[in-house]
């Protein structure tokens, strides 16, 4: 009875120093914080979000929400984010499909393809994504011709060092927009940006090396007496792929997937190197400048990363119970 | 024992909250820098003539020699500066955060930066105004023949603003190919990205040296902006705003009354009263700063004064050859003005 008495007290004891490490934590970060809104006020440095409604003054090119030098900040926040996102869209849904197609090409019988795939994930996962941006920009989109002396392609596009011209569809009149030549360049039509287009290529690229690997690893995860006992159950190869070892590869690929799927739409943020609008460039960077408003501005883009970031690991992890229940 | 971990615990938030309550009462930025020993001054690392670091190591430029001279009049040693390269974008943030105790950027006074950043600006080294470089082979003579055309700009300037400001005021469209850098958007302007570069027109000549071929490029006549570009120090501060202030007006007014750094020592023997109060002969104008009575003597003896320095960095003495124009005194024909020293 007397060592239950002691436990309890020691117990208790030991709550006792732990909520009151947790308090002082708690004063303590308060009055950091106190005292750090207190000076930035005393300096006339910006600590909340009075800029939001506030002119903008500057011009986005890519914007896929109406946008000019006349809207807000507030308005150039969410033109960043959509371009990060749509950058983001677009490099997970082409890096899957080829990091499956370099990951199966990999386990291939025919040994060129196979070393052909390997060669790849060597190349691509072991130089720095950094380079290979600024490789795809300053190396091979730089070199496209002038406008006036633009690649044409059949079916109204074109393409030169200031982009991709593709016809667009319109609603009023129901037809499409075709990309014409005029002073400068082309108008009209849909515009890819060499800056879009190498950010996305070079994440598609690279993202897609990691994701070969996981599918291989994934596949290879798959006991060989699964094929085994498919072929002795007379299903054909095609059958064996989708009914077993697809489904229970899944299983092993849709984790780490996830992993890269995060780092991808993390990645983008490298935008800021070769001036593509993204949330980064557009908030962090000439929002930030103009306004000042160092730490309101970088605590809602990290906010936001980890907000879109923790949304994509969530609708992952849905996505795996399912094909996890399925499989039993 | 556990009361022993309770009073460390304790003890330990107590002691940290009088380290930042300390932080919070601190000295003023003189004396902070007096006891580090050396001022940190924000620059720009890319633009010859005002900031620029040689492989050395060694900085140079309008703006690195009024940073020098700072640190002359405080030390008695222009070497007593530690550069701290900043880009556009991040200069105001290093300002505000006290990364750096003086900002000298070539960066544009404005109301914004000043009435809603938290920044003092000191007082106006060159002016400037915004102009366009384009390729030769456009075939334009004018800014108000470039609709449509593809912009290359420095992102977190004047710049890119009064380029949204030109175009719609004039009903024209444009792209903007925003850079952090200005060396990212003159590689890309120079790659053929952009069919124009737009900056303050002493950096476009500046720039237009780093070309591939400058010969075919040309700065188009129009001025689209004001540019003053002015030091800057934080707000609340109001001696170290005051020190700042009067070395760029000694270095105008040692210019003004003829005073160089070859001539300074034999000026400590001149009659005329300008020069002797300028120089700490007559008068005790140091101390008042909270400097001392010979600072100005220290920082044209070390440093030069304007015109010196303008030479030495833009003008005739340097690869630039840029003109005084309307950065002579006013008694040449400009419109740089110092106040008096008295």
């Amino acid at each position: 009875m007397l060592s239950g008495a002691l436990r309890r007290s020691s117990a208790a004891h030991s709550a006792l120093v732990q909520i009151a490490f947790v308090l002082c934590l708690g004063v303590l970060v308060y009055e950091a914080a106190a005292i750090a809104l207190a000076h930035m006020r005393a300096h006339h440095i910006p600590t909340d979000f009075g800029f939001w409604n506030q002119r903008a003054g500057f011009d986005i090119d890519q914007h896929l929400i109406a946008y000019s030098f006349t809207s807000t900040y507030g308005r150039a926040f969410f033109v960043g984010l959509l371009n990060t996102l749509v950058v983001a869209a677009v490099g997970v849904v082409f890096a899957s499909l080829l990091g499956f197609a370099i990951g199966t090409a990999r386990l291939s019988q025919n040994v060129v393809v196979a070393k052909f795939a390997g060669f790849y994930v060597e190349a691509l996962r072991n130089v720095p994504l950094l380079l290979q941006i600024l490789f795809w920009y300053n190396g091979v989109l730089k070199a496209l011709p002038a406008p006036r002396a633009s690649l044409a392609f059949p079916g109204h596009i074109f393409l030169n060092d200031r982009g991709l011209f593709v016809p667009a569809p319109t609603l009023s009149p129901p037809g499409f927009s075709l990309p014409v030549f005029h002073g400068f360049n082309f108008t009209g039509g849909m515009k890819l940006s060499p800056e879009f287009v190498a950010l996305t290529l070079s994440l598609i690229l690279y993202t897609a090396a990691f994701i070969a690997e996981i599918v291989r690893a994934g596949i290879a995860g798959v006991p060989k007496g699964q094929s085994e006992a498919a072929a002795a159950l007379d299903l054909s190869v095609a059958q064996t792929r989708k009914f077993v070892v697809v489904p229970q590869a899944l299983r092993l690929i849709v984790p780490p997937l996830t992993s890269q799927y995060l780092n991808l739409f993390k990645n983008s943020s490298l935008a800021v190197f070769i001036g593509y609008p993204d949330l980064v460039q557009v908030f962090a960077g000439t929002v930030l400048n103009q306004t000042g408003a160092a730490v309101p501005v970088i605590a809602v883009t990290m906010a936001v990363y980890l907000f879109v970031s923790l949304l994509g690991s969530l609708a992952m992890n849905l996505f795996n119970r399912r094909i996890a229940g399925a499989a039993h | 024992m556990k009361i022993a971990l309770l009073r460390l615990v304790f003890l330990l938030s107590l002691g940290a909250a009088a380290l930042v309550s300390a932080g919070a009462a601190s000295a003023g930025t003189l004396d902070q820098v007096k006891q580090r020993g050396y001022l940190n001054c924000g620059a720009n690392p890319g633009l010859a003539g005002f900031g620029l670091p040689d492989s050395n190591g060694n900085w140079t430029g309008l703006d690195v020699d009024f940073c020098r001279a700072v640190a002359a009049a405080i030390f008695d040693d222009p070497n007593k500066v530690k550069f701290i390269p900043l880009t556009a974008k991040d200069r105001f943030t290093a300002l505000q955060s006290g990364e750096v105790d003086l900002l000298a950027h070539n960066t544009t006074w404005t109301v914004s930066r000043e009435a809603g950043q938290g920044l003092l600006f000191t007082g106006v080294n060159y002016y400037d105004g915004q102009g366009f470089m384009i390729h030769n082979k456009l075939n334009i003579s004018s800014a108000l023949e470039l609709s449509g055309a593809s912009i290359c700009v420095q992102q977190g300037t004047t710049s890119e603003l009064n380029l949204a400001d030109f175009f719609h005021s004039h009903q024209m469209q444009y792209e903007s190919v925003a850079f952090a850098t200005s060396d990212e958007a003159l590689k890309a302007y120079d790659s053929g990205r952009c069919d124009a570069f737009t900056t303050d027109s002493s950096a476009l000549y500046i720039e237009r040296l780093k070309l591939a071929n400058p010969s075919q490029n040309v700065i188009l006549p129009e001025i689209i902006s004001k540019e003053p570009f002015s030091p800057a120090v934080r707000q609340g501060d109001d001696q170290w705003f005051n020190i700042v202030k009067w070395v760029n007006f000694a270095m105008l007014n040692a210019e003004e009354a003829g005073i160089t750094s070859k001539n300074v020592d034999d000026k400590m023997n001149s009659d005329d009263p300008t020069a002797r109060r300028l120089l700490g002969v007559e008068g005790d104008f140091g101390q008042s700063l909270g400097l001392t009575k010979d600072w100005a003597y220290r920082l044209i003896k070390e440093v030069g004064n304007y015109g010196e320095s303008f030479e030495r960095n833009l003008g005739a003495d340097s690869k630039l050859g840029i003109k005084r124009g309307i950065n002579a005194l006013w008694t040449h024909g400009g419109i740089q003005y110092a106040p008096p020293i008295r």
